[in-house]
């Protein structure tokens, strides 16, 4: 608040940073890398670059242009808004710290949107199909009003312990830019389209898609929850139909740049015991 | 109701929880959210939630125990009624959230543990690790979900709610929002809006808050003319990160699960903290306050860490100022259990594990107790009537509140762990006062459409205005919120003197016209976060006047709000005869002073600057009794106070307010 960040450390630190922005400017354009420089300072982020950057408006060759566009919300890894592709690794732009990217490579820093993604404009993506996911698995408890009913089912610690890490996926994408099976669905918008319509078409071209490791975590997650399996033959059909569990490669990418170290691999595993059970049940039911 | 819509306008726990209960009413909702409501603010918030539990009951506490803390540790700066009904929903909000699935640290035997937080003295805190608001959001973003997929909620993320749209009579209508994407400008029919936009620490250019925290929606309903509350009542929290783009909020937990403040005894040790011997380091919270310790009300706690390392000389760091947070003393099992999340957060900016090392901390921004006024209506027990349509209702008649951007819950000094708790009741409690509030008036549907057509002509207006201005000749509104920032933190925060507020009101003022001239540097018209983000900051820009100009009016000091020209001394006698009298002064001023200041500050918005009245406060419940954490002396003002009280107590007998009055005294 008051007190000043730490003195510059007496070691060589460069006194400018070069950034290197993929920009965009808007969906079905053509994206072109742009140059920027900005001062350094100890303690910066990518965060704290970019804000300069939009403060500047300015390329490194003196060029006026418009701020780079990106998303942020919290700074401090827990909202998800910020991820973007940063010296070629998915992540979270608040928690890359400029020392540590100049370590790996003093020479600039590059900064790309996610691809998987379809660009709104630079950085900013439109994720609306992972919320879309978390509908397709119904990713909530079914209670049966918000009336006052008394506490919840009791929960065993262990219970608790296993399902804490899997609830705290903040939506922000990493593991499906990592995924090679989860591949960017981009619907343009045609000229004079209702908003229904346009949401109409979105929703069916997402749902014949891979439904993505964070959407099937949430699926166990419920799924272990004493009212939330209620719904559990509704999420398992959803995991056994297309785009579920069967498109899921096995490459374990998600669980390696998960920010949150949800074990996304083990939730896919259960997930898929859990699916086929329900489709040999399924079998002796007919 | 087929034909009534609600907008309600913030997706964090208030939006929420209200989105979902007016739903489950049967009202189709439109929620509107800069961000995904899953990404709002709330996330960030750690600690817990607070109530009255099973254990805690057994061991004396009770509802009116929860009330009375709130009050007392609020220096009594509420209404009572809201309060009270807050309190006693406790229970039942935790209650819901556990049936919501929030995954709630458990005892071994499968209860939600709990955990003590300042300002009280029972383990009244339920948590989901050190990430409970992620965890409450979660669960209520999941049941909005569910609602949306039902059809009774349509959400439009990604839009700027530009104003309240009033007819001819006053009422509000709607609103008219910004899509950030397409910029295009419409507006949006409702029979009741519901701002539920959280707090304005953006004012203060680094705070604890998330980016959108601007107070901007706030702002623009009170140039509309809602009023403002209570504005200078800003928190500033203990223990935070210092950072270059953010102050990264260190959960108030981390002192409730046993972390203890400290700084060596000898100015500028230069020893690694570990190599000092615990006699010759300073705790300091502990030894003054003995009863609260390490868990003081935010307020005390930040003017002691500021004092030690701004008056004393005690910082641990020779390039900056701050203090030890200390767990090392706690085994590395039980951390991650219980604050793994807030751990995390300061390894990775910080680069240290702080199971290893005591972490170092400063106050930072954190969190408004001033918001947009709202009115209540009280039931014979002094609570809330459920139902009634002026809760949580500004004078904007169908203007609603709630959240963060009201001004009701927190009086001068929130305490821990009642923000989630008071943004999530209140969410839940105005829902049917809504439902109410439309049956008795025209659907906003059927209004004239030049009502909507003349509201959205206005702010295209003022939005193409600002792209016209030329640029590269005006103000950068980057460097003018930088600007803002610095001055309402040099002037506005712990310690606060009218020569600075003076002087910082007539430049914050003179802003208002040179945020008119700002320049951009994005004159287009997609996805421009350039012209989104000036207009947030046109907007800053009363609510900082109003901050300043309460804090220049309340020449007091009373929770948050601390000028030392203005404050109540502890007592320097020795002798008991000398000192007992001077309790009895102490008491007479305490008197004198409750009775000019104990008020809310309530601002309307002129054109160009605030007016400023003040408000008398309803203390219906419990009578004001002097706030006397850690005061040198204390303990003889309170037995004087004690003895006042009863004395008046016996010459008016019938009250029986008087009598919980009594009960709920410490």
């Amino acid at each position: 608040m008051i007190a000043p960040g730490p003195e510059v450390s007496p070691s060589r630190r460069p006194s400018k940073i070069n950034v290197r922005v993929l920009r965009q400017d808007g969906p079905g354009t053509p994206p072109y890398w742009e140059r920027h420089q900005v001062d350094y300072e100890p303690d910066m982020n990518v965060i704290s670059v970019l804000q300069k950057i939009a403060a500047q408006a300015t390329t490194f060759d003196g060029k006026k242009v418009s701020p780079v566009a990106w998303d942020c919300g919290c700074l401090e890894e827990v909202c998800g808004s910020c991820t973007m592709v940063i010296n070629g690794r998915v992540r979270q732009s608040c928690s890359a710290l400029v020392d540590r990217l100049l370590e790996d490579n003093p020479e600039e820093i590059q900064l790309q949107p996610m691809t998987k993604f379809p660009v709104v404009r630079d950085l900013m993506i439109d994720r609306s199909r992972l919320f879309h996911s978390l509908k397709r698995v119904q990713a909530w408890v079914p209670v049966d009003s918000y009336f006052d009913m008394g506490a919840g089912p009791r929960i065993p610690r262990e219970d608790q312990e296993q399902n804490y890490p899997l609830s705290q996926c903040m939506s922000c994408g990493c593991c499906l830019e990592a995924c090679p099976q989860f591949n960017k669905v981009e619907v343009i918008r045609h000229a004079g389209e209702t908003d229904e319509a346009f949401d109409a078409r979105k929703k069916q071209a997402y749902d014949a898609e891979f439904i993505g490791p964070h959407a099937i975590s949430q699926a166990m997650l419920f799924n272990s929850h004493p009212v939330g399996k209620n719904l559990q033959k509704e999420r398992l059909e959803t995991l056994t139909g297309t785009g579920g569990i069967q498109a899921c490669g096995n490459a374990q990418n998600c669980v390696a740049v998960c920010p949150k170290e949800i074990p996304l691999t083990t939730s896919i595993a259960r997930a898929g015991r859990a699916a086929t059970l329900h489709t040999i049940k399924k079998l002796f039911d007919r | 109701m087929a034909n009534n819509r609600v907008l309600v306008v913030g997706g964090g726990l208030a939006g929420l929880s209200a989105t979902m209960k007016l739903a489950e009413l049967g009202v189709a909702v439109d929620l509107l959210s800069l961000t995904p409501v899953k990404r709002s603010h709330s996330v960030c918030a750690q600690g817990g939630i607070n109530s009255v539990n099973d254990q805690t009951r057994q061991q004396g506490d009770n509802e009116w125990n929860h009330f009375d803390d709130t009050i007392y540790g609020g220096d009594f700066l509420q209404n009572q009624p809201p309060v009270k009904e807050m309190a006693y929903w406790a229970p039942k909000v935790i209650d819901l959230m556990d049936r919501l699935g929030v995954t709630f640290n458990r005892t071994p035997e499968g209860y939600i543990d709990r955990r003590r937080f300042g300002g009280t003295l029972y383990k009244r805190t339920a948590f989901a690790g050190a990430t409970t608001g992620q965890q409450l959001l979660y669960a209520l973003d999941e049941q909005v979900r569910r609602w949306e997929v039902e059809g009774l909620v349509k959400k439009y993320e990604f839009w700027d709610f530009l104003g309240p749209i009033l007819d001819d009579n006053g009422r509000c209508v709607g609103a008219v929002a910004q899509d950030m994407v397409s910029m295009e400008i419409r507006s949006f029919a409702a029979d009741a809006v519901v701002v539920a936009t959280g707090g304005c620490g953006l004012i203060y250019g680094r705070s604890t808050m998330s980016v959108f925290c601007t107070g901007s929606a706030a702002s623009r309903c009170f140039q509309a003319g809602a009023k403002y509350g209570n504005g200078e009542f800003i928190q500033v929290h203990p223990t935070a990160i210092p950072g270059a783009d953010k102050l990264r909020l260190m959960s108030e937990s981390a002192r409730g699960e046993g972390g203890r403040v400290w700084v060596p005894r000898k100015p500028n040790d230069t020893r690694a903290p570990k190599q000092i011997p615990a006699s010759e380091r300073y705790f300091f919270l502990e030894e003054r306050f003995p009863k609260y310790g390490n868990l003081v009300p935010r307020d005390i706690a930040t003017r002691e860490i500021f004092n030690i390392c701004v008056n004393e000389g005690l910082s641990v760091d020779p390039t900056r100022m701050c203090v030890y947070l200390d767990l090392t003393h706690i085994p590395r099992h039980e951390l991650d259990r219980k604050l793994g999340g807030i751990l995390e957060i300061y390894e990775k900016f910080q680069g240290v594990d702080p199971r290893e090392e005591p972490m170092k901390i400063f106050p930072a921004v954190h969190y408004s107790m001033g918001g947009l006024w709202v009115d209540y209506e009280a039931n014979g027990e002094g609570g809330l009537l459920p139902g009634s349509p002026r809760n949580q209702s500004t004078n904007v008649p169908g203007l609603y509140a709630i959240g963060e951007c009201d001004y009701q819950y927190h009086g001068a000094n929130r305490l821990g762990a009642n923000s989630l708790l008071s943004c999530i009741f209140s969410g839940l409690f105005v829902g049917p006062g809504i439902v109410n509030w439309m049956k008795s008036n025209k659907a906003a549907a059927d209004l004239p459409k030049s009502i909507f057509e003349r509201a959205v002509g206005e702010h295209t207006a003022r939005h193409k205005k600002l792209l016209s201005n030329a640029s590269g000749t005006g103000e950068n509104p980057y460097l003018l919120h930088q600007e803002l920032g610095d001055i309402m933190t040099r002037t506005a925060t712990v310690v606060r003197y009218n020569n600075q507020l003076t002087e910082a009101y007539e430049k914050v003022s003179a802003m208002v016209e040179r945020s008119q001239r700002c320049s951009l540097a994005d004159t287009g018209n997609w996805t421009n976060q350039n012209v989104i983000f000036t207009k947030s900051l046109q907007d800053m820009i009363p609510i900082a006047q109003c901050i300043l100009k309460g804090a220049l009016m309340r020449d007091e000091s009373r929770g948050a709000h601390f000028k030392p020209d203005f404050c109540m001394p502890s007592l320097q006698a020795t002798d008991p005869t000398e000192r007992r009298l001077e309790a009895e002064k102490w008491c007479d001023a305490f008197e004198e002073n409750t009775s000019k200041f104990l008020k809310s500050s309530v601002c309307s918005w002129k054109g160009q600057e605030p007016d400023l009245v003040f408000e008398d406060i309803d203390t219906r419940l419990m009578k004001p009794r002097p706030r006397l954490y850690g005061l040198v002396g204390g303990e003889v003002i309170e037995e004087v106070w004690k003895q006042r009280s009863r004395s008046k107590e016996e010459s008016a007998p019938s009250k029986p307010a008087a009598t919980k009055q009594l009960a709920g005294s410490v």
